[in-house]
């Protein structure tokens, strides 16, 4: 019995070494230490011995064979998992440069792109942001922001006149200032507002110039507003936009809207002035025509063009190409 | 505005420095565009006299010039201007000179015969805009001199300046001078000389009928003039100030005014009818011949001086007739110095499109009281030219009752300290606003501040706080940040409009941004309604329609990348449509719109889907309410009760056809302004089942008139609560269906306290075909 044993625990061991597949492995699994195996079969005549030493020491011996039997087959089971693993992951090798244009992710208008980025400066500025009407009556766009039907200053916004209602009534709004009005007429102050929107001048356009562009605007009023914490408003924006190595100045300027008035310019770290927008303290007459009393709440407001953001960010040549739609202008950005 | 630096320097003791001038100009207001040198000369040209010329047999563009510049030599020069005759006198580059332009001159030849250099034009030396010919100089020209100094050229430093529509007085080197005085702290000396009177009286009447429009007119008759050539320093002044020489009267004229900034207008006495003016406003249809040759048709708006017979001889404020013009022979002159009242003359100026130098001082109000001095600056600046100078007593100074008044405006410290965030007394400011000719008395608390007549722009207090800053300067103020109490942030609109902008670039999207304005033909291209709100004053003609649709510019725009060989682009757009509305103002609103091109409808149903499901939108897809302009039967309204909240489906193949588009078009357009104020709903938790699931699926002939939402919907109600998932996966159109289609519908049921049963599962299966046989579809 014994020796019996040892030639089946030989035999197994031998065809567990000579197997080369995973499924041999299976296959030696149930012929091995199935129930029909060899060493299966002795164990069912077992009962056949006589002394319970005999007995003993051939179930032993059975035992320790099956053990050994079975370690040996794990062990190869592993060894060959391991190498089949390695042939398939050879097998699977790719060249991960081989690369399909796949369809991506659609690209915001550049406008857009700087319309948002102005919007988030400002509003961790503390602001907020109010919208209005692109056709806006006469009466907003220019009587209220102190530009009475003969003002001078109206010869400086060419405007499109719209056909609706009274002749002259309507326009295509030549600012965004008229929301600072709806603003002042619909929100208690004190009023931290941005209003950026569309824009419209009947000019022809040319590689700096649009007739139809895109204004950014703010507005500030509360009590004890001064000329000083609109440059310091200016100020923290240009830092906050641009760098902290950009600074800004005023310089006195003109708008109807304001007294007193202002250009303001950038300077970059460089030591190069770049000159961004118009600004000032709210025109009594504008607080009033918003329904504010002067000696009470006083203000300041500033704009600058949103287009010359994008153009001067990413370099473009001349700003018609934004608005051509061509799927490779926008296709860049 | 060209600000003359030696000019600006003989009125103020200006420091000689053009950087520290031209940063303060900026500093104060008066913002400096450039600083350019003028009647600088170009080093190597010299004078010539022209000896012969000859053609060339062959060099038939470019004739041979022999010049003498008295070095004993005759030179050789080929010219392309055939201006010159033997005798005359030019400017000659000699070779190595280089040009304003950049070229350097060299010896060239042509068919083989070398070219000592070139002969110039007055453009080429900077000396005005003729470009017809050689500049042919004064006959008395010595040669072989530098033509500058043969021209008596004087360099002037001139800075262009941007005049402010508040600062009238800023057209004048007098008014730039004061307030650069005024800044550099030097003083100011205003060229006011003594008229002296010395002839007998002799007047020229003066009758002021629209006396509104004209408040005073002066008029003084001046003899013994001869016409001759100004003097060099003028000469170069004016050209520094872009205006050409003409004789000594017109030149004076221009001087003063852009001196003084007061117009005045020379008329020759001897051909003024009557003696005398009127000043009336003109009839309708009147016309007059100004100076510039034109014939203008005039209305009663426009304001005309006329002679004492009534005949016009000048448009006031803009410019003069060719009747009275100033001749060789005149010997007397009705010199015109007046003040109009500034919006007339600015119409008149708008309607006629007639710009001047006068017309520009004009419209923007001059100083009503500066008349007087500009007279005696006018007459002294004539006596150098003509020693015999005669000015008659008898001028007459008409008014009437609309002349300016001094403005005197109370301004209060206090304002002035709370809005310029920094504290100023009563005499900060007088020592600030004084020098630039307002007058300070004290008024209790306030500043009893008179205006200078030359500047009446200023009215209210707040037009003096700006002079105060201005001359305090805004960069010496400060800088603070006003501590705002509210939080910033996006409105929920704004929020919600940013999220779908972000959905629409995660599917791939590029947002397009048309032009707003269409034609006629946009819209019937489009198959949109023809009723639109129009611009008065299109840009380009017929561009004149205000969008009622972001449709018709995103076809144009696939249109255009179609053409340029990009199929299959995908845009959106997110912008204000206008439609016509009985309102004070157009019925405008905020538009979304997505084209897909090479993508049929359904790929637009998705977009809605999608955009609905994260905005919480809901809207019913109406296929029997197709607006023109989309595929009659692959579209549908989103109807949210009675109103339309957009359309989905594909572009009409006629309105593709028209854009010249080959490729299918899905579209989505949605009325933004109403879905953003939809509030989405937040999500709520649904807990998940610990159970396995099991799949239905169902495949239905179903009729065409039944639609798909039907059939699942009614699925949804057989399958009951044990539906955790239905979707539709598969649609069969057989071409031998007939009027009918398969539909194929996968279930997924789950229970969350059991395994469901195979006798659960057919329940459900049973009810689903029971519910969508009655619907008319037929399990296949």
């Amino acid at each position: 019995m014994i020796s019996e044993i040892t030639s089946a625990r030989t035999a197994a061991e031998q065809s567990i070494a000579a197997a080369s597949t995973l499924d041999e492995i299976r296959i030696l699994d149930t012929d091995l230490l199935g129930k029909k195996s060899p060493l299966a079969l002795l164990k069912t005549g077992l009962g056949k011995l006589i002394t319970v030493d005999e007995k003993k020491a051939a179930g032993q011996a059975l035992n320790e064979a099956m053990l050994a039997v079975e370690k040996v087959l794990n062990a190869r089971r592993v060894l060959l998992s391991r190498a089949e693993r390695e042939v398939q992951l050879a097998a699977e090798a790719l060249d991960l440069t081989e690369h399909f244009n796949a369809p991506g992710r659609g690209k915001a208008h550049i406008v857009t792109q700087a319309w948002q980025r102005l919007e988030d400066v400002f509003v961790g500025l503390g602001f907020q942001v109010a919208e209005g009407p692109e056709v806006e009556t006469d009466w907003y766009n220019f009587e209220a922001l102190n530009m009475p039907p003969s003002h001078p200053a109206r010869s400086m916004h060419d405007t499109f006149y719209v056909d609706h209602g009274q002749p002259g009534s309507t326009v295509l709004r030549t600012h965004t200032s008229p929301v600072q009005i709806r603003v002042m007429q619909n929100v208690a102050p004190p009023i931290y507002m941005i209003m950026p929107g569309r824009v419209f001048r009947n000019e022809t356009t040319d590689a700096t110039h649009l007739a139809v562009f895109h204004q950014i605007e703010g507005l500030v009023i509360d009590r004890g507003i001064t000329l000083t914490d609109l440059a310091g408003t200016i100020e923290a924006f240009t830092q906050a936009f641009f760098g902290p190595g950009f600074t800004s100045r005023l310089r006195p300027s003109y708008f109807p809207f304001t007294e007193p008035s202002a250009e303001f310019d950038i300077r970059t770290p460089k030591g190069d002035w770049l000159e961004l927008g118009g600004c000032g303290m709210v025109h009594p007459n504008v607080l009033r025509a918003g329904g504010l009393d002067p000696e009470e709440w006083s203000g300041f407001a500033f704009g600058f063009g949103i287009d010359r953001m994008a153009k001067e960010r990413h370099g473009v040549g001349d700003v018609r190409e934004m608005y051509t739609n061509d799927i490779r202008f926008i296709e860049q950005f | 505005m060209k600000v003359v630096h030696s000019w600006i320097r003989d009125l103020a003791a200006l420091p000689d420095d053009v950087e520290a001038i031209s940063f303060t100009l900026s500093d104060i207001g008066l913002a400096v565009e450039s600083v350019d040198k003028v009647g600088a000369t170009v080093a190597g040209v010299i004078t010539a006299r022209v000896i012969k010329t000859e053609r060339h047999p062959d060099a038939a563009k470019v004739h041979r010039v022999f010049l003498d510049n008295g070095d004993g030599t005759e030179h050789h020069v080929w010219c392309g201007a055939f201006n010159m005759q033997p005798g005359d006198i030019i400017p000659w580059a000699t070779p190595g000179t280089v040009m304003p332009d950049g070229r350097l001159i060299e010896t060239k030849p042509i068919v083989g015969i070398p070219s000592e250099g070139m002969c110039c034009s007055a453009r080429e030396l900077g000396l005005g805009d003729d470009h017809g010919g050689i500049f042919i100089m004064d006959p008395s020209t010595p040669i072989g001199v530098p033509y500058g100094q043969a021209l008596g050229l004087v360099e002037e430093i001139v800075y262009d300046i941007d005049v402010l529509r508040n600062r009238p007085d800023a057209y004048g080197q007098v008014g730039v001078a004061r307030d650069l005085a005024a800044r550099f702290n030097v003083p100011f000396t205003l060229n006011n000389p003594t008229l002296v009177v010395s002839g007998p009286s002799k007047s020229a009447s003066v009758d002021i009928v629209a006396g509104d429009r004209c408040a005073r007119f002066t008029t003084i008759i001046i003899s013994g003039i001869r016409i001759a050539p100004s003097p060099d320093w003028m000469v170069s002044r004016l050209a520094a100030s872009g205006m050409r020489s003409i004789n000594n009267v017109v030149d004076v004229s221009n001087y003063v005014m852009l001196e003084t900034n007061q117009p005045n207008h020379a008329y020759d006495f001897a051909t003024l009818g009557g003696g005398g003016f009127k000043i009336r406003l003109a009839a309708d249809g009147e016309t007059m011949i100004t100076l510039d040759g034109v014939e203008r048709a005039l209305t009663t708006d426009d304001l005309l001086i006329c002679d004492a017979n009534d005949r016009p001889i000048g448009i006031a404020g803009i410019m003069g007739g060719q009747n009275t013009e100033i001749s060789d022979s005149t010997n007397t002159i009705a010199l015109e110095t007046a003040w109009f009242e500034p919006v007339g003359i600015m119409q008149s100026v708008a309607r006629l499109n007639l710009h001047t130098e006068a017309s520009a001082r004009n419209e923007r109000g001059m100083d009503p009281f500066g008349i007087d001095q500009s007279i005696a600056r006018f007459v002294e600046l004539l006596c150098l030219t003509c020693p015999d100078l005669v000015v008659h007593e008898g001028m007459v100074d008409a008014r009437s009752s609309s002349i300016p008044t001094p403005t005197v405006i109370a301004v209060r410290p206090t304002s002035v300290s709370a809005l310029l965030g920094a504290s100023f007394t009563a005499e900060q400011i007088r020592s600030l606003i004084e020098p630039i000719g307002f007058g300070c008395a004290t008024s209790g608390e306030s500043l009893a501040v008179t205006v200078p007549s030359w500047r009446p722009d200023c009215t209210l207090e707040i037009d003096i706080v700006e002079e105060v800053a201005r001359h305090f300067g805004y960069d010496k103020l400060g800088k603070t940040v006003p501590k705002s109490t509210q939080p910033g942030g996006l409105s929920v609109v704004q929020q919600r409009r940013r999220r779908v902008r972000e959905i629409l670039l995660g599917l791939g999207f590029n947002e397009a941004m048309p032009h707003p304005f269409l034609t006629d033909g946009d819209l019937q291209n489009s198959g949109l309604p023809g009723e639109a709100v129009r611009l008065m004053n299109p840009l380009v003609v017929g561009d004149d329609v205000l969008r009622t649709s972001l449709r018709p510019g995103l076809l144009k725009a696939i249109a255009f990348n179609e053409s340029h060989r990009r199929s299959g682009v995908s845009f959106f757009e997110v912008g204000h449509v206008y439609p016509t509305s009985t309102d004070v103002l157009p019925a405008e609103y905020e538009s979304l719109g997505v084209v897909i091109a090479g993508a049929e409808a359904p790929q637009a149903v998705s977009v809605w889907r999608e955009l609905a499901g994260s905005m919480g939108w809901g809207a019913r897809l109406d296929q029997s309410n197709v607006p023109a302009g989309l595929h009659p039967t692959r579209s549908a309204t989103l109807s949210v009760g009675k109103d339309a909240v957009g359309f989905v489906g594909e572009i009409h193949p006629d309105v593709l056809d028209a854009y010249g588009i080959t490729q299918r078009v899905a579209v989505l357009e949605l009325n933004l302004s109403r879905l953003l104020e939809v509030e989405p709903k937040v999500s709520q938790w649904k807990a998940t089942s610990r159970y396995p699931s099991s799949d239905i699926d169902l495949a239905f002939t179903v009729p065409t008139s039944v639609t798909a939402e039907k059939i699942e919907k009614s699925l949804r109600q057989s399958a009951g609560a044990l539906l955790v998932d239905l979707a539709l996966f598969d649609v069969y159109r057989s071409k031998d269906a007939g009027d009918s289609r398969s539909l194929a519908f996968r279930l997924r049921l789950q229970a969350h306290d059991r395994t469901l049963t195979d006798a659960d599962v057919a329940a459900v299966r049973d009810k689903c075909i029971a519910g969508a046989n009655k619907l008319g579809a037929q399990l296949r």
